[in-house]
């Protein structure tokens, strides 16, 4: 199976499968064969301290939420005092009178009016295009306010589920693949951009920016609901926004991309990961090739390339950075 | 089995997650469906499904509108969470921006852009509705704030500052009979500009081509006594609501009516 379509059957809710044995490459038969054989307890030991150590790093999310927050506050900024520099919310803008539309906003606005404005195409392609570079789900990560929010209910969420005051229900991740063709099919036939109601990242990004309302009241729900009975359930399961900019960003040149050689497959990686099946190529005789780019549900969110102890991880933008 | 039974079970609460999620969408769109309730729309607004197909609900219009008279509705408000509206009593379209900015912001043509000029918006409704309140009918004239010191809103003058709508708290009125809402009809300012051969910015193309209200003489009861009379030329922009002095006021908006379809 080619990467690319284990990647989008990934982001539709496959489960990830072991490769076949005739898949691997020469070298990563190699490096897996050696992997098997190398680790001393010494080696294991180092490597345990290493990642107790590096758990604590948090250089990408630092940075991160600093161009979230920038870019939501450049919007109620340009609002509030009136420089026309970002007009707009999130689901439609214009950057110095240039348009911009949300992918799925715009999907949603074209399916139901079932009339394409000009302005709103260019709006849709520029931000296709950004987001192809940027690495589709990358807005996820740097820009959804809810992204935010839900980051910091996480964080709860886990002391709790330490303590035993919360469950974590897993859900079947095509369930979020369901949503998003009956919210296109909804949308089509009632005419009504039906999601819109319901987007958490609207209703935010409105909120931030012409003051809040009781719509935030469904908000504050789903981040209970992900408190208490299902970590980062909405971006997991259900957001068609998600896999909207997933599909943009399928063959984007800006990945995450793993690196077998260097990898202890401890898992640190997946422990604090969005979408950790797209990660599962970490664990021992996964990887078909030395180097692997991470699949297109991955949110260049950039948490598995600063807890790794071994660097196995790192952010790469094809044509630029030069493969290890 | 077990395995079997897991995954039906993770099945099962798979789509219960999944309907909760569209039946809470469905849930905050209804009323908008079956328009339960009708608020008006900005200047330029398609007729009401329309709107509310093609509306991004990314409230530009909102910013560029320089007297705020552009509000976005809430989960409570009943006309789909996101979309603009105009609430006159509170703040009327006056057009003071001239140019229609919130039909020219809009990125999706749910406000029209067919349209350029205020006398071709059609916003809402205008209707004579407590005229036994109306200070012209009794002959009677007005002073002081129209709308008190507390109150709010914005209008443009063109006397005062062409360009910088003033708050109504801070131009006090001292007139014989009472004509506040035709007056301040700014189709019927462009309408007298236009007479004087002087009309808004130079632009022949800006007239309206009809009065949209007037105060009818009641001879019958003596020379000062008037009452407001709606005409064709009226848009619903809301400035008469806005500026009436009496409570309720005489004129009101009445919003086109909701879509009413269910898919």
């Amino acid at each position: 199976m080619s990467l690319l379509s284990q990647s989008l059957g990934q982001l539709f809710g496959k489960k990830p499968t072991k490769p076949d044995p005739s898949e691997f490459s020469e070298e990563a038969l190699r490096i897996h064969e050696e992997h098997r054989q190398r680790r001393s307890k010494s080696e294991i030991q180092a490597i345990h301290e290493a990642r107790e150590a590096q758990a604590k790093n948090t250089f990408w999310r630092r940075r991160r939420w600093g161009i979230l927050i920038s870019v939501n506050l450049f919007f109620v900024a340009s609002s509030v005092l009136h420089i026309n520099a970002l007009e707009g919310a999130l689901t439609g803008s214009r950057f110095v009178g240039f348009h911009m539309a949300d992918l799925n906003s715009a999907l949603q606005v074209m399916l139901a009016f079932k009339q394409i404005l000009i302005n709103l195409l260019i709006g849709t392609i520029t931000i296709a295009l950004i987001w192809w570079l940027l690495g589709g789900r990358t807005f996820c990560a740097w820009v959804c306010p809810y992204h935010l929010l839900a980051e910091w209910a996480e964080i709860l969420h886990l002391k709790l589920k330490a303590k035993g005051w919360a469950m974590d229900i897993k859900f079947e991740r095509g369930t979020r693949t369901w949503l998003w063709l009956i919210f296109a099919v909804l949308a089509f036939i009632s005419s009504y951009t039906v999601y819109e109601t319901i987007s958490p990242t609207g209703i935010l990004s409105r909120a931030l920016i012409y003051g809040p309302g009781l719509a935030l009241i469904w908000v504050a729900l789903i981040l209970l609901f992900e408190i208490f009975f299902s970590r980062r359930a909405w971006c997991r399961y259900a957001c068609p926004i998600g896999l909207t900019y997933g599909l943009v960003g399928a063959t984007s040149p800006m990945k995450v991309q793993y690196h077998l050689d260097d990898c202890f497959h401890d898992g640190a990686c997946r422990q604090v990961c969005l979408v950790p099946h797209a990660l599962e190529i970490t664990k021992p005789q996964r990887a078909t090739e030395a180097h692997v780019d991470i699949g297109a549900d991955c949110t260049r969110c950039g948490r598995c390339v600063e807890v790794c102890p071994t660097q196995s991880l790192t952010f790469e933008f094809k044509g630029l950075s030069k493969t290890k | 089995m077990s395995i079997l039974k897991t995954s039906r079970r993770k099945f099962l609460k798979s789509l219960a997650f999944g309907s909760a999620a569209v039946g809470a969408a469905i849930l905050g769109i209804l009323p908008a469906i079956k328009g339960w309730i009708r608020k008006m729309r900005p200047p330029g607004a398609l007729n009401e499904p329309d709107f509310l197909a093609s509306c991004i609900k990314c409230g530009q219009c909102v910013q560029v509108c320089p007297v705020d008279a552009i509000k976005l509705s809430d989960l409570t408000d009943g006309i789909g969470v996101g979309t603009p509206y105009i609430s006159a009593r509170d703040q009327a379209c006056d057009f003071s921006c001239d140019g229609l900015q919130c039909v020219l912001a809009c990125p999706t043509g749910a406000l029209t852009h067919e349209i350029n000029y205020a006398h071709e918006a059609e916003m809402a409704v205008a209707k004579v509705v407590a005229l036994s309140g109306c200070l012209a009918i009794k002959g009677e004239g007005f002073k002081g704030l129209a709308r008190g010191a507390d109150f709010d809103g914005k209008l443009r003058y063109n006397e005062i500052d062409r360009w910088h709508p003033i708050p109504l708290n801070e131009h006090p009125y001292d007139l014989e009979s009472c004509d506040l809402c035709v007056t301040h009809c700014p189709i019927e300012i462009r309408y007298a500009q236009c007479e004087a051969g002087n009309p808004p910015s130079g632009e022949e193309r800006q007239c309206p081509p009809e009065h949209a209200i007037r105060m009818k003489p009641l001879e019958e009861y003596g020379d000062h006594f008037f009452m407001p009379e709606i005409l064709d030329g009226c848009v619903g922009c809301g400035v008469c609501e806005m500026i009436c002095p009496v409570d309720p006021p005489v004129i009101v908006m009445e919003a086109y009516p909701g879509s009413g379809r269910v898919l």
